[in-house]
């Protein structure tokens, strides 16, 4: 069955789209998305420097995300204005990807493939990562799962019942830069912080709750994987922007139905 | 020990400056006992509770907590984002998951009986303010810390507000720590009043406070209202502000 590509790139696809729930939700409630934009962008020098120095595509885009969270949140907490700093990191990460990437020369023909996904391109071995990857973050999340949930509602909170937010918000910078290496080869650097922000937005008008939030965004990327690969399939459009597309489409179906 | 927190010589920094928010504040809170802090904006009033509670580091001085002391806190100014969906019932168990019952029983004690199912958002500024209290309830605390609890409530919001304080102390036994704005009406629910500017300014009982010069020069004329306030309510309710001390102890 692991033969068939489809189904690869489907297994693919659902693996991102487990973490893709619950971590989403945590982008939209802590309101990181420009935050998950420039980890994202970040993976793109990852790329070029793993392909390189001959290390795993997957090892290097998570090191250097992580290095970008971290160099994010440094800056935030020196006082920086962080719409502007994230705007300045975020597309300087792009384009020193971009520019690093092209003294690759075997990166230079598929650039496209990293900067959108080629997930009907997925092996074996890239889906056994995938979903041992996405198996380690929703573990780490379940186990921390009341402390995020308190400190993302309100810090003090958490501090008054002795969780130290800093350590849930290492916690989240650390799940962010393992799914975005995940996703690379699914939607690609540019489209990872849409995969993670539009289920999970699409989700929040029809959840009372923050478990269902995260459950009714899991079922939502999913259903944005499966209709975005099938539309590949039969009309031969680009598998990662076909995902982000269903998922957009079903954000603005979820609008008329908002509950709260 | 018999305070629950004993504080001396708490000397806080500015966070990432030199200046002294706080400079040689001794403080201490006995059981069962309601005191307050007042003093204008950036006196440090919000700094000395986060430094009683552990929560800010100290320049000098020390804090002692009574061991396995339990704490019910109500943070200043908590918002919650509309981004998070939240029923009342999910966030009385965060972090510490609680049964049905006992989150029916906080919210009946605090009066918002009922609103279990309710979105956080959906809340008035009093129903939210009634159901932080109820969560910090949740626990059997020894002491309840508010920190400018009826801010954003209107006049008989805020007075509601503070008979409700009274009643929980009354029921429960609490000591109650708050720091406060509303002048005219904290007095009565109080104990002990500590006034602060960077520096305890005085501190005594609310009749004591009131007609201390330093209070005075503090608050200027708004004061001239609560020693008005406060001697009109002692003069009306003193037995039953008696009784009611007497139940409290």
């Amino acid at each position: 069955m692991l033969d068939d590509f489809f189904v690869r790139a489907m297994l693919a696809g659902l693996g991102v789209a487990a973490v893709a729930g619950p971590l989403g939700s945590f982008v939209v409630w802590r309101r990181m998305a420009y935050f998950g934009d420039a980890t994202a962008h970040a993976a793109i020098l990852g790329v070029a420097i793993s392909l390189a120095f001959h290390i795993s595509i997957y090892a290097g885009t998570t090191l250097v995300a992580a290095a970008m969270a971290a160099a994010i949140s440094a800056l935030v907490s020196r006082g920086q204005t962080v719409d502007t700093m994230l705007g300045v990191l975020s597309h300087s990460a792009l384009a020193i990807g971009l520019v690093a990437i092209s003294f690759v020369p075997q990166a230079r023909s598929d650039l496209s493939a990293y900067l959108f996904g080629d997930i009907l391109a997925v092996g074996p071995g890239d889906l056994a990562l995938i979903w041992a990857g996405a198996a380690g973050v929703l573990g780490l999340l379940a186990w921390r799962w009341q402390r995020l949930l308190t400190a993302s509602l309100n810090e003090e909170l958490a501090m008054a019942a002795g969780i130290d937010p800093r350590t849930e918000r290492l916690v989240l910078s650390l799940a962010l830069a393992i799914v975005v290496a995940l996703s690379i080869r699914v939607v690609g650097s540019l489209l990872i912080s849409a995969m993670l922000i539009v289920p999970a937005a699409a989700a929040r008008g029809l959840s009372r709750s923050p478990e269902r939030m995260v459950g009714n965004a899991t079922l939502i990327a999913a259903v944005a994987v499966m209709a975005g690969l099938w539309a590949s399939l039969y009309l031969d459009t680009p598998a990662g922007p076909s995902i982000i597309t269903a998922a957009a489409a079903i954000f603005m179906f979820s609008q008329a139905f908002r509950r709260a | 020990m018999t305070a629950l927190i004993q504080a001396s010589g708490l000397t806080i920094l500015r966070p990432g400056g030199s200046e002294t928010v706080l400079q040689g504040v001794d403080f201490q809170i006995r059981p069962g006992e309601i005191v307050t802090v007042v003093g204008p904006n950036g006196s440090g009033k919000s700094s000395l509770v986060r430094a009683l509670l552990g929560h800010m580091p100290l320049a000098a001085g020390r804090v002692e907590r009574r061991a396995g002391l339990r704490i019910g806190y109500v943070p200043q100014r908590v918002q919650v984002d509309t981004t998070i969906p939240m029923t009342v019932r999910r966030f009385l168990s965060l972090p510490r998951r609680v049964g049905d019952r006992d989150a029916a029983r906080a919210l009946a004690r605090t009066g918002v009986e009922g609103v279990e199912a309710r979105q956080l958002t959906q809340l008035s500024g009093g129903q939210f303010q009634r159901v932080l209290l109820a969560r910090a309830l949740l626990h059997d605390p020894q002491l309840l810390v508010l920190d400018e609890p009826t801010q954003g409530l209107d006049q008989p919001g805020i007075v509601a507000f503070y008979k409700l304080i009274e009643e929980v102390r009354r029921q429960t036994g609490a000591a109650v720590l708050m720091v406060s704005h509303d002048l005219l009406v904290v007095m009565r629910a109080s104990d002990r009043v500590i006034c602060l500017n960077g520096h305890v300014c005085c501190e005594g009982t609310p009749q004591h406070v009131s007609s201390a010069p330093e209070y005075r020069a503090l608050f200027g004329a708004e004061s001239e209202g609560t020693l008005a306030l406060y001697r009109h309510h002692h003069d009306h309710d003193h037995s039953h502000d008696h009784h009611h001390h007497a139940g409290a102890h």
